[in-house]
């Protein structure tokens, strides 16, 4: 019992932090704080699976004489590693898409909460 | 070399030129749209070689780089992939040929960027459409996201907070699904779709692969606005600029409903799927919902372009519900509802946005019947649609009807029998309220002032390349429809995964 | 034992694209009215003559068939001109004729606006009604039936006024909505049959149904056929739709959108179930208590009504029960009085509604109560009012005698005293809303009348020629169109496989 949960905290962290970043994408009103929340839960499926690399004892996958090729017990999955390095991209990309949206819409409405924006886009012209 | 590497062609050649507009069309803003239109069109002509290809050959399976999958990514061309293909590159054609129109005359678009992320959308779309590969999947659906989001912020003033509410389901959903795929790759050890599927029979009872499928389904889900995740998509379409609403809109969701096809029933297996999760009972019942919610909802509307949003969620139920059938004639009418509604709505959509050019608005209440004169093909080309959608025969909407009811009768499914016909009622409240309008003088005078409407009957209908992509789109709906069969025979029912 | 053989023939193909070919040119010609009008004659001419060259082989049992597309993996939309459909389809074509030359006195006579959308879906509504008259399986049936369904719209709302908008909505919404149970009848008829083509005598052979199941199927298909057949309480949108224009009453609400209801409830009872089935099931005594009920009532209601129209409309939903009564007998005198009263019913009735037209054109005048000293200025109007009436009656030389006579013939070979004491009591109703009609007409003097003629001769001669149609055909029931016949031939193939 112990080991399911000691054994697994960079799992039971990384739920942790997705809940907390669920939480505040859903729940929060602010735009910037919807942002943020998004932003830890995509960080925080990061840290899952870069956990779900780890191997007991083993080191970094960069060929080392010490060790050599064929033992890959000894060294890390690389695999979800750089399936990170892309996910971690489009992160980025994400937030700066988000980021432009959310200064264009302060600039048109002056204000960044959504349940005001939401009442002042229905009032404007609809189609 | 282009016979070998037909199946990779499609997203390389939208992504090369997505890339090089900004360059090439730096001086000469003209020519960006020329670029659209050479690669849009070899996008058709290459979707049609390979659907060709696949019904002779079998299904085909390209190696990226020539590396061997599992280790490699490879591009599958089946006839579910390439007929999905097809039509979406087939609709993004005649919507981008409309599309010069709406650009010159909206003020706050700059056609070069904006050409240049439609064509990074169709590559995510194409992407999706033809991987074999569960990571690449999430690449490819995270580039036609991000180029969604952008596409949408255009339109008018409500738009940007309309694409970051997207943005945000929609960054979630795929980060849902990223989840799911690093559930599978824990278990299974790798991303390659077929590989998956040879291995998971033998997982069937770990609780770790249950959780993948959810996930994956709520991520596509979202992506495919089934009821209840359907939120971000009324104000995305309907705040979105013209353009934009009439390229997501009939193929945005459907790459969604593709991705769950392929995941659900060629991936993991039909009979694990229905019989011993019910993933796809749910499926059904949650598309029924929301066929019935979206009718609803679209009755409400008082703009046009809200009451079609509303109505995409409706008919997106359909397709969730031929999938949750888990029967031949289900997905027989899934696959045709895709084609189906892709062309009505992208028709819908477009006649909306020649309401917008000639008259400024596409408001419901403030048409009247000077429209008709004034734009009698336009209005005809929505009659056309507005029927289709309805179900009346021999459009092409009667006949997705006909094998989704069929399908429901197979698996003695009343409710969902009886949840198709009264939708098709509930479409013909809403439709025919906009035809009473455009076909019939003002009745009372709870109809609001159209001041802008000058009094002359002279027609005055948009542009040839404005209204051709209409008619062509109307005109289809008749033509599918009455050969309907050979679509059915030739390609869909090549499609039926085994154990169905 | 009728066998019936078939060949290959494009003539019911032609006669349905006919209408639909003359469509453009109506469009295109509709600032030149008389080419306008040329292009719309010519159609229903050529139309008829393509029925009437059906009728031969008809009458031997030898259907032309043609299958036009495959539509639905194994089902194809194909035509077939059996006895039957040659029978109705000879009744719609033909009273098209007479109908366009009517249309073309009222509307110019009104000065009427939007006259080319009324010619040109006018022409659509006998595609489609030709189209369910020659349908050969259900699926094309109902494709044709829906199309039907849109087609009449524009016409039941030409005058655009709010009552027209209103009856056009309530039209729609009773047509959709039994449109949606055929479409759920039809998907559950292919699942368990895995074959929709009529059969004469019935689609389920050797095919088992549970009671249950065959209960729910055929309350389907008569809520789905049910409503254009105006059977009560699925009747209310055809008194409403007296809202259209009268040439538009006549033709489709008493002849082609009507009479495809009632041809989908013989296709039905005969063709899809079989009169074997229908009996052992009971399921004609279900029809049987709803026909007979509609007569009644249809009747009383009709003597409620003041507006001309409203009268003939629940005149009209009485009459189509009839037809459906003698479906529901299961006898060879009944089926047949009931198709041939599909035919006769359908003159008188389409000269009564001329006659209404024609008063309203001419006097402006709609109610029965203003219709006072109307027979002696339009004498010919009323004359051939007085014919229809009498031949709705049921009193000889007119040919609403010999339907209502075979049909209470029928209800003596099935022993069903209670349908025949209905058709007794509903001609002594029919007498009851008709004749003050003619009393007044005649025998009182009208006022503001001075200077009135007869209406306009486009107006009257088809309305005079219906009604002699409608004496002749009372005294030589096979006059001209073999109608005795060819409802002779379609009894022995239904019934001809019990004997």
């Amino acid at each position: 019992m112990i080991n399911f949960f000691l054994g697994h905290y960079g799992y039971w962290f990384a739920i942790l932090l997705m809940c907390l970043g669920l939480y505040g994408a859903i729940m929060k009103k602010n735009l910037i704080k919807k942002l943020i929340g998004m932003t830890i839960f995509q960080t925080a499926i990061i840290i899952f699976f870069v956990a779900s690399s780890s191997k007991w004892g083993a080191t970094v996958p960069i060929f080392d004489e010490k060790i050599g090729v064929a033992n890959t017990a000894k060294y890390i999955n690389p695999l979800p590693h750089t399936l990170m390095l892309t996910a971690i991209v489009v992160g980025v990309a994400t937030m700066g898409v988000a980021l432009a949206l959310v200064i264009t819409t302060y600039l048109r409405y002056k204000t960044l909460d959504e349940s005001v924006l939401l009442k002042r886009m229905k009032k404007d012209n609809d189609n | 070399m282009i016979i070998r590497n037909s199946a990779a062609l499609i997203p390389l050649i939208l992504l090369f030129t997505a890339v090089s507009i900004p360059i090439v069309a730096l001086k000469k803003k003209q020519i960006a749209f020329f670029m659209v239109m050479i690669a849009t069109s070899l996008s058709v002509i290459i979707s049609f070689y390979n659907i060709f290809r696949v019904l002779k050959v079998g299904t085909i399976h390209y190696h990226f780089g020539g590396w061997i999958p599992p280790i490699g990514i490879e591009y599958v061309l089946d006839p579910l992939s390439s007929f999905i293909c097809l039509v979406i590159n087939v609709i993004a054609l005649l919507v981008l040929i409309h599309s010069k129109k709406i650009i010159e005359m909206e003020s706050n678009i700059k056609s070069v960027p904006y050409y240049a992320l439609v064509l990074l959308m169709l590559t995510g779309f194409n992407g999706i459409v033809l991987t074999g590969d569960f990571f690449n999947l999430y690449v490819f659906l995270e580039i036609c996201s991000l180029a969604m989001y952008g596409l949408i912020s255009v339109g008018g003033k409500q738009a940007p907070v309309a694409a970051f509410r997207y943005l945000i389901m929609g960054a979630i959903g795929g980060s849902f699904y990223l989840l799911g795929v690093g559930f599978l790759y824990i278990k299974t050890g790798s991303l390659n779709m077929a590989d998956v599927r040879s291995i998971i029979p033998h997982l069937y009872d770990e609780p770790t692969v249950i959780v993948a499928i959810s996930l994956m389904v709520i991520g596509f889900g979202i992506k495919m606005a089934v009821f209840p995740l359907h939120g971000w998509l009324p104000d995305a379409y309907t705040y979105a600029p013209t353009t934009s609403s009439a390229l997501i809109a009939p193929t945005g969701t459907k790459i969604g409903a593709y991705a769950m096809l392929r995941t659900l029933f060629f991936v993991f297996g039909v009979n694990y799927v229905s019989k011993t999760l019910h993933i796809t009972d749910i499926l059904a019942w949650l598309s029924a919902i929301g066929i019935i919610y979206g009718s609803i909802m679209a009755i409400a509307q008082k703009g046009m372009k809200r009451m079609l949003a509303y109505s995409s969620v409706s008919q997106i139920g359909y397709i969730g519900l031929g999938i949750g059938l888990c029967n031949p004639l289900g997905l027989i009418g899934a696959v045709l509802h895709v084609m189906n509604h892709a062309i009505m709505k992208a028709c819908l959509f477009l006649v909306a946005g020649n309401y917008r050019v000639k008259l400024g608005h596409s408001n419901i209440f403030k048409l009247n019947d000077n429209i008709r004169k004034k734009m009698p093909w336009t209005t005809a080309a929505f009659t056309v649609a507005a029927l289709s959608m309805i179900g009346i025969p021999p459009t092409l909407g009667f006949f997705s009807k006909w094998y989704l009811a069929l399908g429901t009768i197979k698996n003695s499914s009343w409710i969902f029998l009886a949840v198709l016909l009264i939708s098709s009622l509930l479409n013909a409240v809403y439709f025919f309220r906009v035809l009473e309008k455009v076909y019939l003088k003002p009745m009372s005078s709870n109809d609001l002032e159209e001041p802008n409407m000058s009094k002359n009957s002279k027609a005055d209908e948009v542009s040839s390349s404005a209204l051709i992509p209409v008619l062509i789109l109307s005109v289809a709906l008749i033509i599918l429809g009455l050969l309907n069969t050979i679509i059915v025979k030739g390609i869909i029912e090549k499609m039926i995964p085994a154990g169905m | 034992m009728n066998i019936q053989s078939c060949y290959t023939s494009f003539v019911p193909l032609y006669a349905i694209l006919v209408s639909l070919l003359a469509v453009p040119l109506i469009i295109f010609s509709s600032k030149k009215k008389n080419l306008r009008e040329f292009w719309t004659i010519g159609a229903s001419l050529i139309k008829f003559g393509l029925v009437i060259s059906l009728i031969p082989n008809a009458l031997l049992n030898k259907t032309a068939e043609i299958s036009i597309v495959e539509i639905s993996p194994g089902i194809e939309l194909a035509l077939k001109a059996d006895p039957f459909g040659v029978f109705f389809a000879l009744v719609a074509s033909g009273l098209w004729i007479f109908t366009s030359f009517y249309s073309i006195g009222y509307v110019r006579g009104l000065k009427d606006k939007k006259q080319t959308r009324y010619f040109s879906y006018f022409a659509i509504c006998l595609s489609s009604t030709i189209g369910v008259a020659f349908a050969a399986n259900l699926l094309t049936f109902v494709v044709f039936y829906e199309i039907l369904t849109i087609a009449t719209y524009p016409l039941v709302i030409h005058k655009e006024d709010e009552k027209s908008i209103r009856a056009g909505r309530k039209y729609l919404a009773y047509t959709l909505t039994a449109g949606s149970l055929l479409i759920a009848a039809t998907a559950l008829t292919y699942q368990i049959t895995n074959n929709l083509d009529f059969k004469a005598g019935g689609m389920f052979k050797g095919i088992a149904l549970t009671p249950n199941m065959a209960l729910v199927l055929f309350l389907l298909f008569l809520g789905g056929v049910g409503v254009k057949a105006s059977i009560m309480p699925l009747h209310s949108w055809l008194p409403t739709a007296m809202a259209a224009p009268t040439p538009v009453s006549a033709l489709l609400h008493a002849v082609a959108v009507v009479k495809s209801g009632v041809f989908g409830i013989v296709r039905v009872a005969l063709f899809v179930f079989g009169p074997k089935l229908m009996y052992e099931l009971g399921l004609n005594n279900i029809l049987v208590v709803f026909a007979g009920f509609t007569i009644i009532v249809a009747s009383l209601m009709a003597l409620k009504q003041d507006n001309l129209k409203r009268r003939l409309a629940y005149s009209t939903i009485s009459h189509l029960s009839y037809i459906v009564l003698g479906t529901a007998l299961l006898s060879s005198s009944a089926i047949l009085g009931a198709i041939m009263h599909i035919a006769f019913h359908a003159t008188m009735k389409i000269t009564l509604f001329f006659c209404a037209g024609a008063i309203y054109v001419n006097l402006h005048k709609e109610n029965i109560s203003e219709l006072n000293g109307v027979g002696k200025v339009m004498p010919w109007t009323m004359g051939a009012f007085a014919v229809g009436s009498i031949g709705l009656t049921g009193i000889p030389p007119v040919n609403g005698f010999v339907s209502k006579w075979y049909i209470g013939l029928g209800a003596l070979q099935a022993n069903n005293l209670i349908a025949l004491i209905i058709l007794i009591i509903s001609g002594l109703l029919n007498a009851a809303y008709f004749f003050p009609i003619l009393h007044r007409a005649f025998f009182r003097s009208g006022e503001n009348l001075e200077g009135k003629k007869e209406a306009s001769p486009f107006m009257v001669v088809p309305l005079v020629i219906t009604a002699m149609l409608a004496v002749l055909l009372g005294i030589y029931p096979d006059f001209l169109f073999h109608f005795y016949h060819l409802a002779a031939m379609v009894v022995t193939n239904v019934l001809g496989v019990i004997s």
